[in-house]
């Protein structure tokens, strides 16, 4: 077999199976949220489908791809139908440049834990993510119907109000790191600071962390920002319209961008798949010591996120917009101008 | 390596894959019983008054037209933080001016009221 023919045949199997994982990974995230909300809300969540209601994710699923779908009317069906899939397609897309770890290896054989490693990763996955915006305005457009109009308006311009915040987090990252490749930044948080402290972006750079993580929060949509879909003023917001398996796209979008947020969170602040090396483990699994690390550093991002959903009341949209703009957007700026002066001073 | 993004498209194709394909699987098993008020628009079980294109508030553009200004301005950052060590002093004044610039145009959207919401 040529070069190029086992490339593409590598590429393509490893996109096949990093789906499926993360598919899967979704539907028991889904799962989690309502056992820990529930757990902190004094209930015990699903119970019935399987052990610690296990199956439920597989019994939603089922449920979702047999239930009516019904298209109102007079919605515009082209655009209608385009809407979830571009949100799902979108969501799934910006996992293709995460690195999850360093080289996997099967016995001879060895692969980058990674679709594909590219010198401007961290561009692509914001390009990916901002368009996924369309999804939601298109879907609030084209389902002609007062609530999911209006639960688009608000969701488009909550999104883009946070982007510019999203971004600029970013570049305090950046100005230490000096490379837009997630490899790259990874590999530079190695080592400790003082002997002692893992040498992650998180400590010089918390306040960028702040930034990002309220920023990422109010891009997926998550209480204390969930107004898009705050269900006591506008019914289910822009997919009021959306039934069965449309419905189960948007619903599966806004937990893949939850993972998303945290591997961008877990690459850039926190290190990455670096942790302790666990030596006692058999040779075999070694190399997937590193993977394990990702993964928990991600459970810890859901967690929080779980947590802040079982915490926080919602924003009113007119202190939403203005923290936004006149609270994180100055945090940002002054963030970058802090991290360049104390770089330029410090490097000779 | 130009080579490394093909990788990303062939992703798109799987991940573009996943939505129709499960369309398509949900169109052949599901129920499908129209009936004309079931699919009315969604108003609390009243007929829609109105049409649902209306007008909505000015705000929505001013947030749009702002956020190009910044989103663009991000963009500007990128490239420069990624070579600040090499562009060193000449590269933070540059951008500082470009930044004070910028700051003051906020300060004055802020001052117009453009930010405030109601």
């Amino acid at each position: 077999m040529p070069t190029w023919a086992q490339f593409v045949l590598l590429s393509a199997a490893k996109s096949v199976v990093v789906i499926i994982i993360l598919l899967t990974a979704v539907a028991y995230a889904v799962w989690l949220e309502r056992k820990v909300v529930g757990r902190m809300q004094n209930r015990w969540g699903p119970t019935r489908v399987g052990p610690f209601g296990l199956l439920q994710p597989l019994a939603d699923g089922i449920k979702f791809i047999l239930k009516e779908d019904i298209i109102p009317t007079n919605v515009y069906k082209p655009l209608y139908i385009a809407a979830p899939m571009i949100s799902v397609a979108l969501a799934l897309m910006s996992i293709a440049v995460v690195p999850f770890g360093e080289q996997l290896r099967f016995g001879s054989f060895s692969t980058p834990a990674q679709i594909t490693d590219v010198n401007v990763a961290l561009l692509v996955l914001l390009g990916v993510t901002s368009v996924a915006v369309y999804g939601v305005a298109l879907a609030g457009w084209s389902s002609n119907s007062k609530y999911s109009l209006l639960g688009s308006l608000r969701a488009s311009a909550q999104m883009v109000s946070y982007e510019a915040s999203l971004g600029l987090s970013l570049i305090g990252v950046l100005l230490l790191s000096g490379s837009l490749s997630l490899r790259e930044i990874v590999n530079g948080q190695s080592g400790t600071y003082f002997g002692f402290l893992p040498r992650w972006n998180f400590f010089p750079q918390f306040i960028a962390f702040f930034v990002y993580l309220t920023a990422a929060f109010a891009e997926t949509n998550r209480i204390p920002f969930d107004l898009p879909e705050a269900e006591t003023e506008l019914v289910a917001g822009y997919h009021t319209e959306y039934s069965s398996m449309k419905f189960a796209m948007f619903f599966m979008a806004e937990y893949t961008n939850m993972f998303t947020v945290a591997c961008v969170g877990t690459l850039l602040f926190f290190g990455g798949w670096h942790g302790p090396a666990l030596t006692f483990l058999p040779m075999v699994v070694q190399s997937f010591v590193p993977l394990f690390w990702f993964a928990f550093k991600i459970f810890l991002f859901l967690f929080l996120y779980i947590w802040i959903r079982g915490t926080l009341p919602r924003f009113r949209y007119d202190q939403l917009m203005a923290f936004g703009w006149k609270v994180l957007l100055p945090i940002a700026l002054a963030n970058i101008v802090l991290t360049s002066l104390y770089i330029g001073l410090t490097t000779p | 390596m130009p080579q490394n993004y093909i990788p990303i498209f062939l992703f798109m194709l799987v991940a573009l894959a996943i939505p129709v394909v499960t369309l398509v699987i949900a169109k052949a098993v599901r129920p499908d019983n129209p009936h004309a008020t079931k699919l009315m628009p969604y108003e609390c079980g009243i007929d829609p008054v109105d049409t649902a294109r209306a007008r909505y508030t000015v705000r929505f553009y001013i947030v749009a037209i702002l956020f190009v200004v910044f989103d663009v301005e991000t963009i500007f950052l990128f490239p420069w933080a990624v070579q600040f060590k090499m562009l060193g002093w000449f590269g933070f004044v540059e951008m500082m001016v470009f930044l004070a610039i910028l700051v003051v145009g906020y300060v004055w959207i802020w001052k117009k009221g453009a930010l405030e919401w109601v």
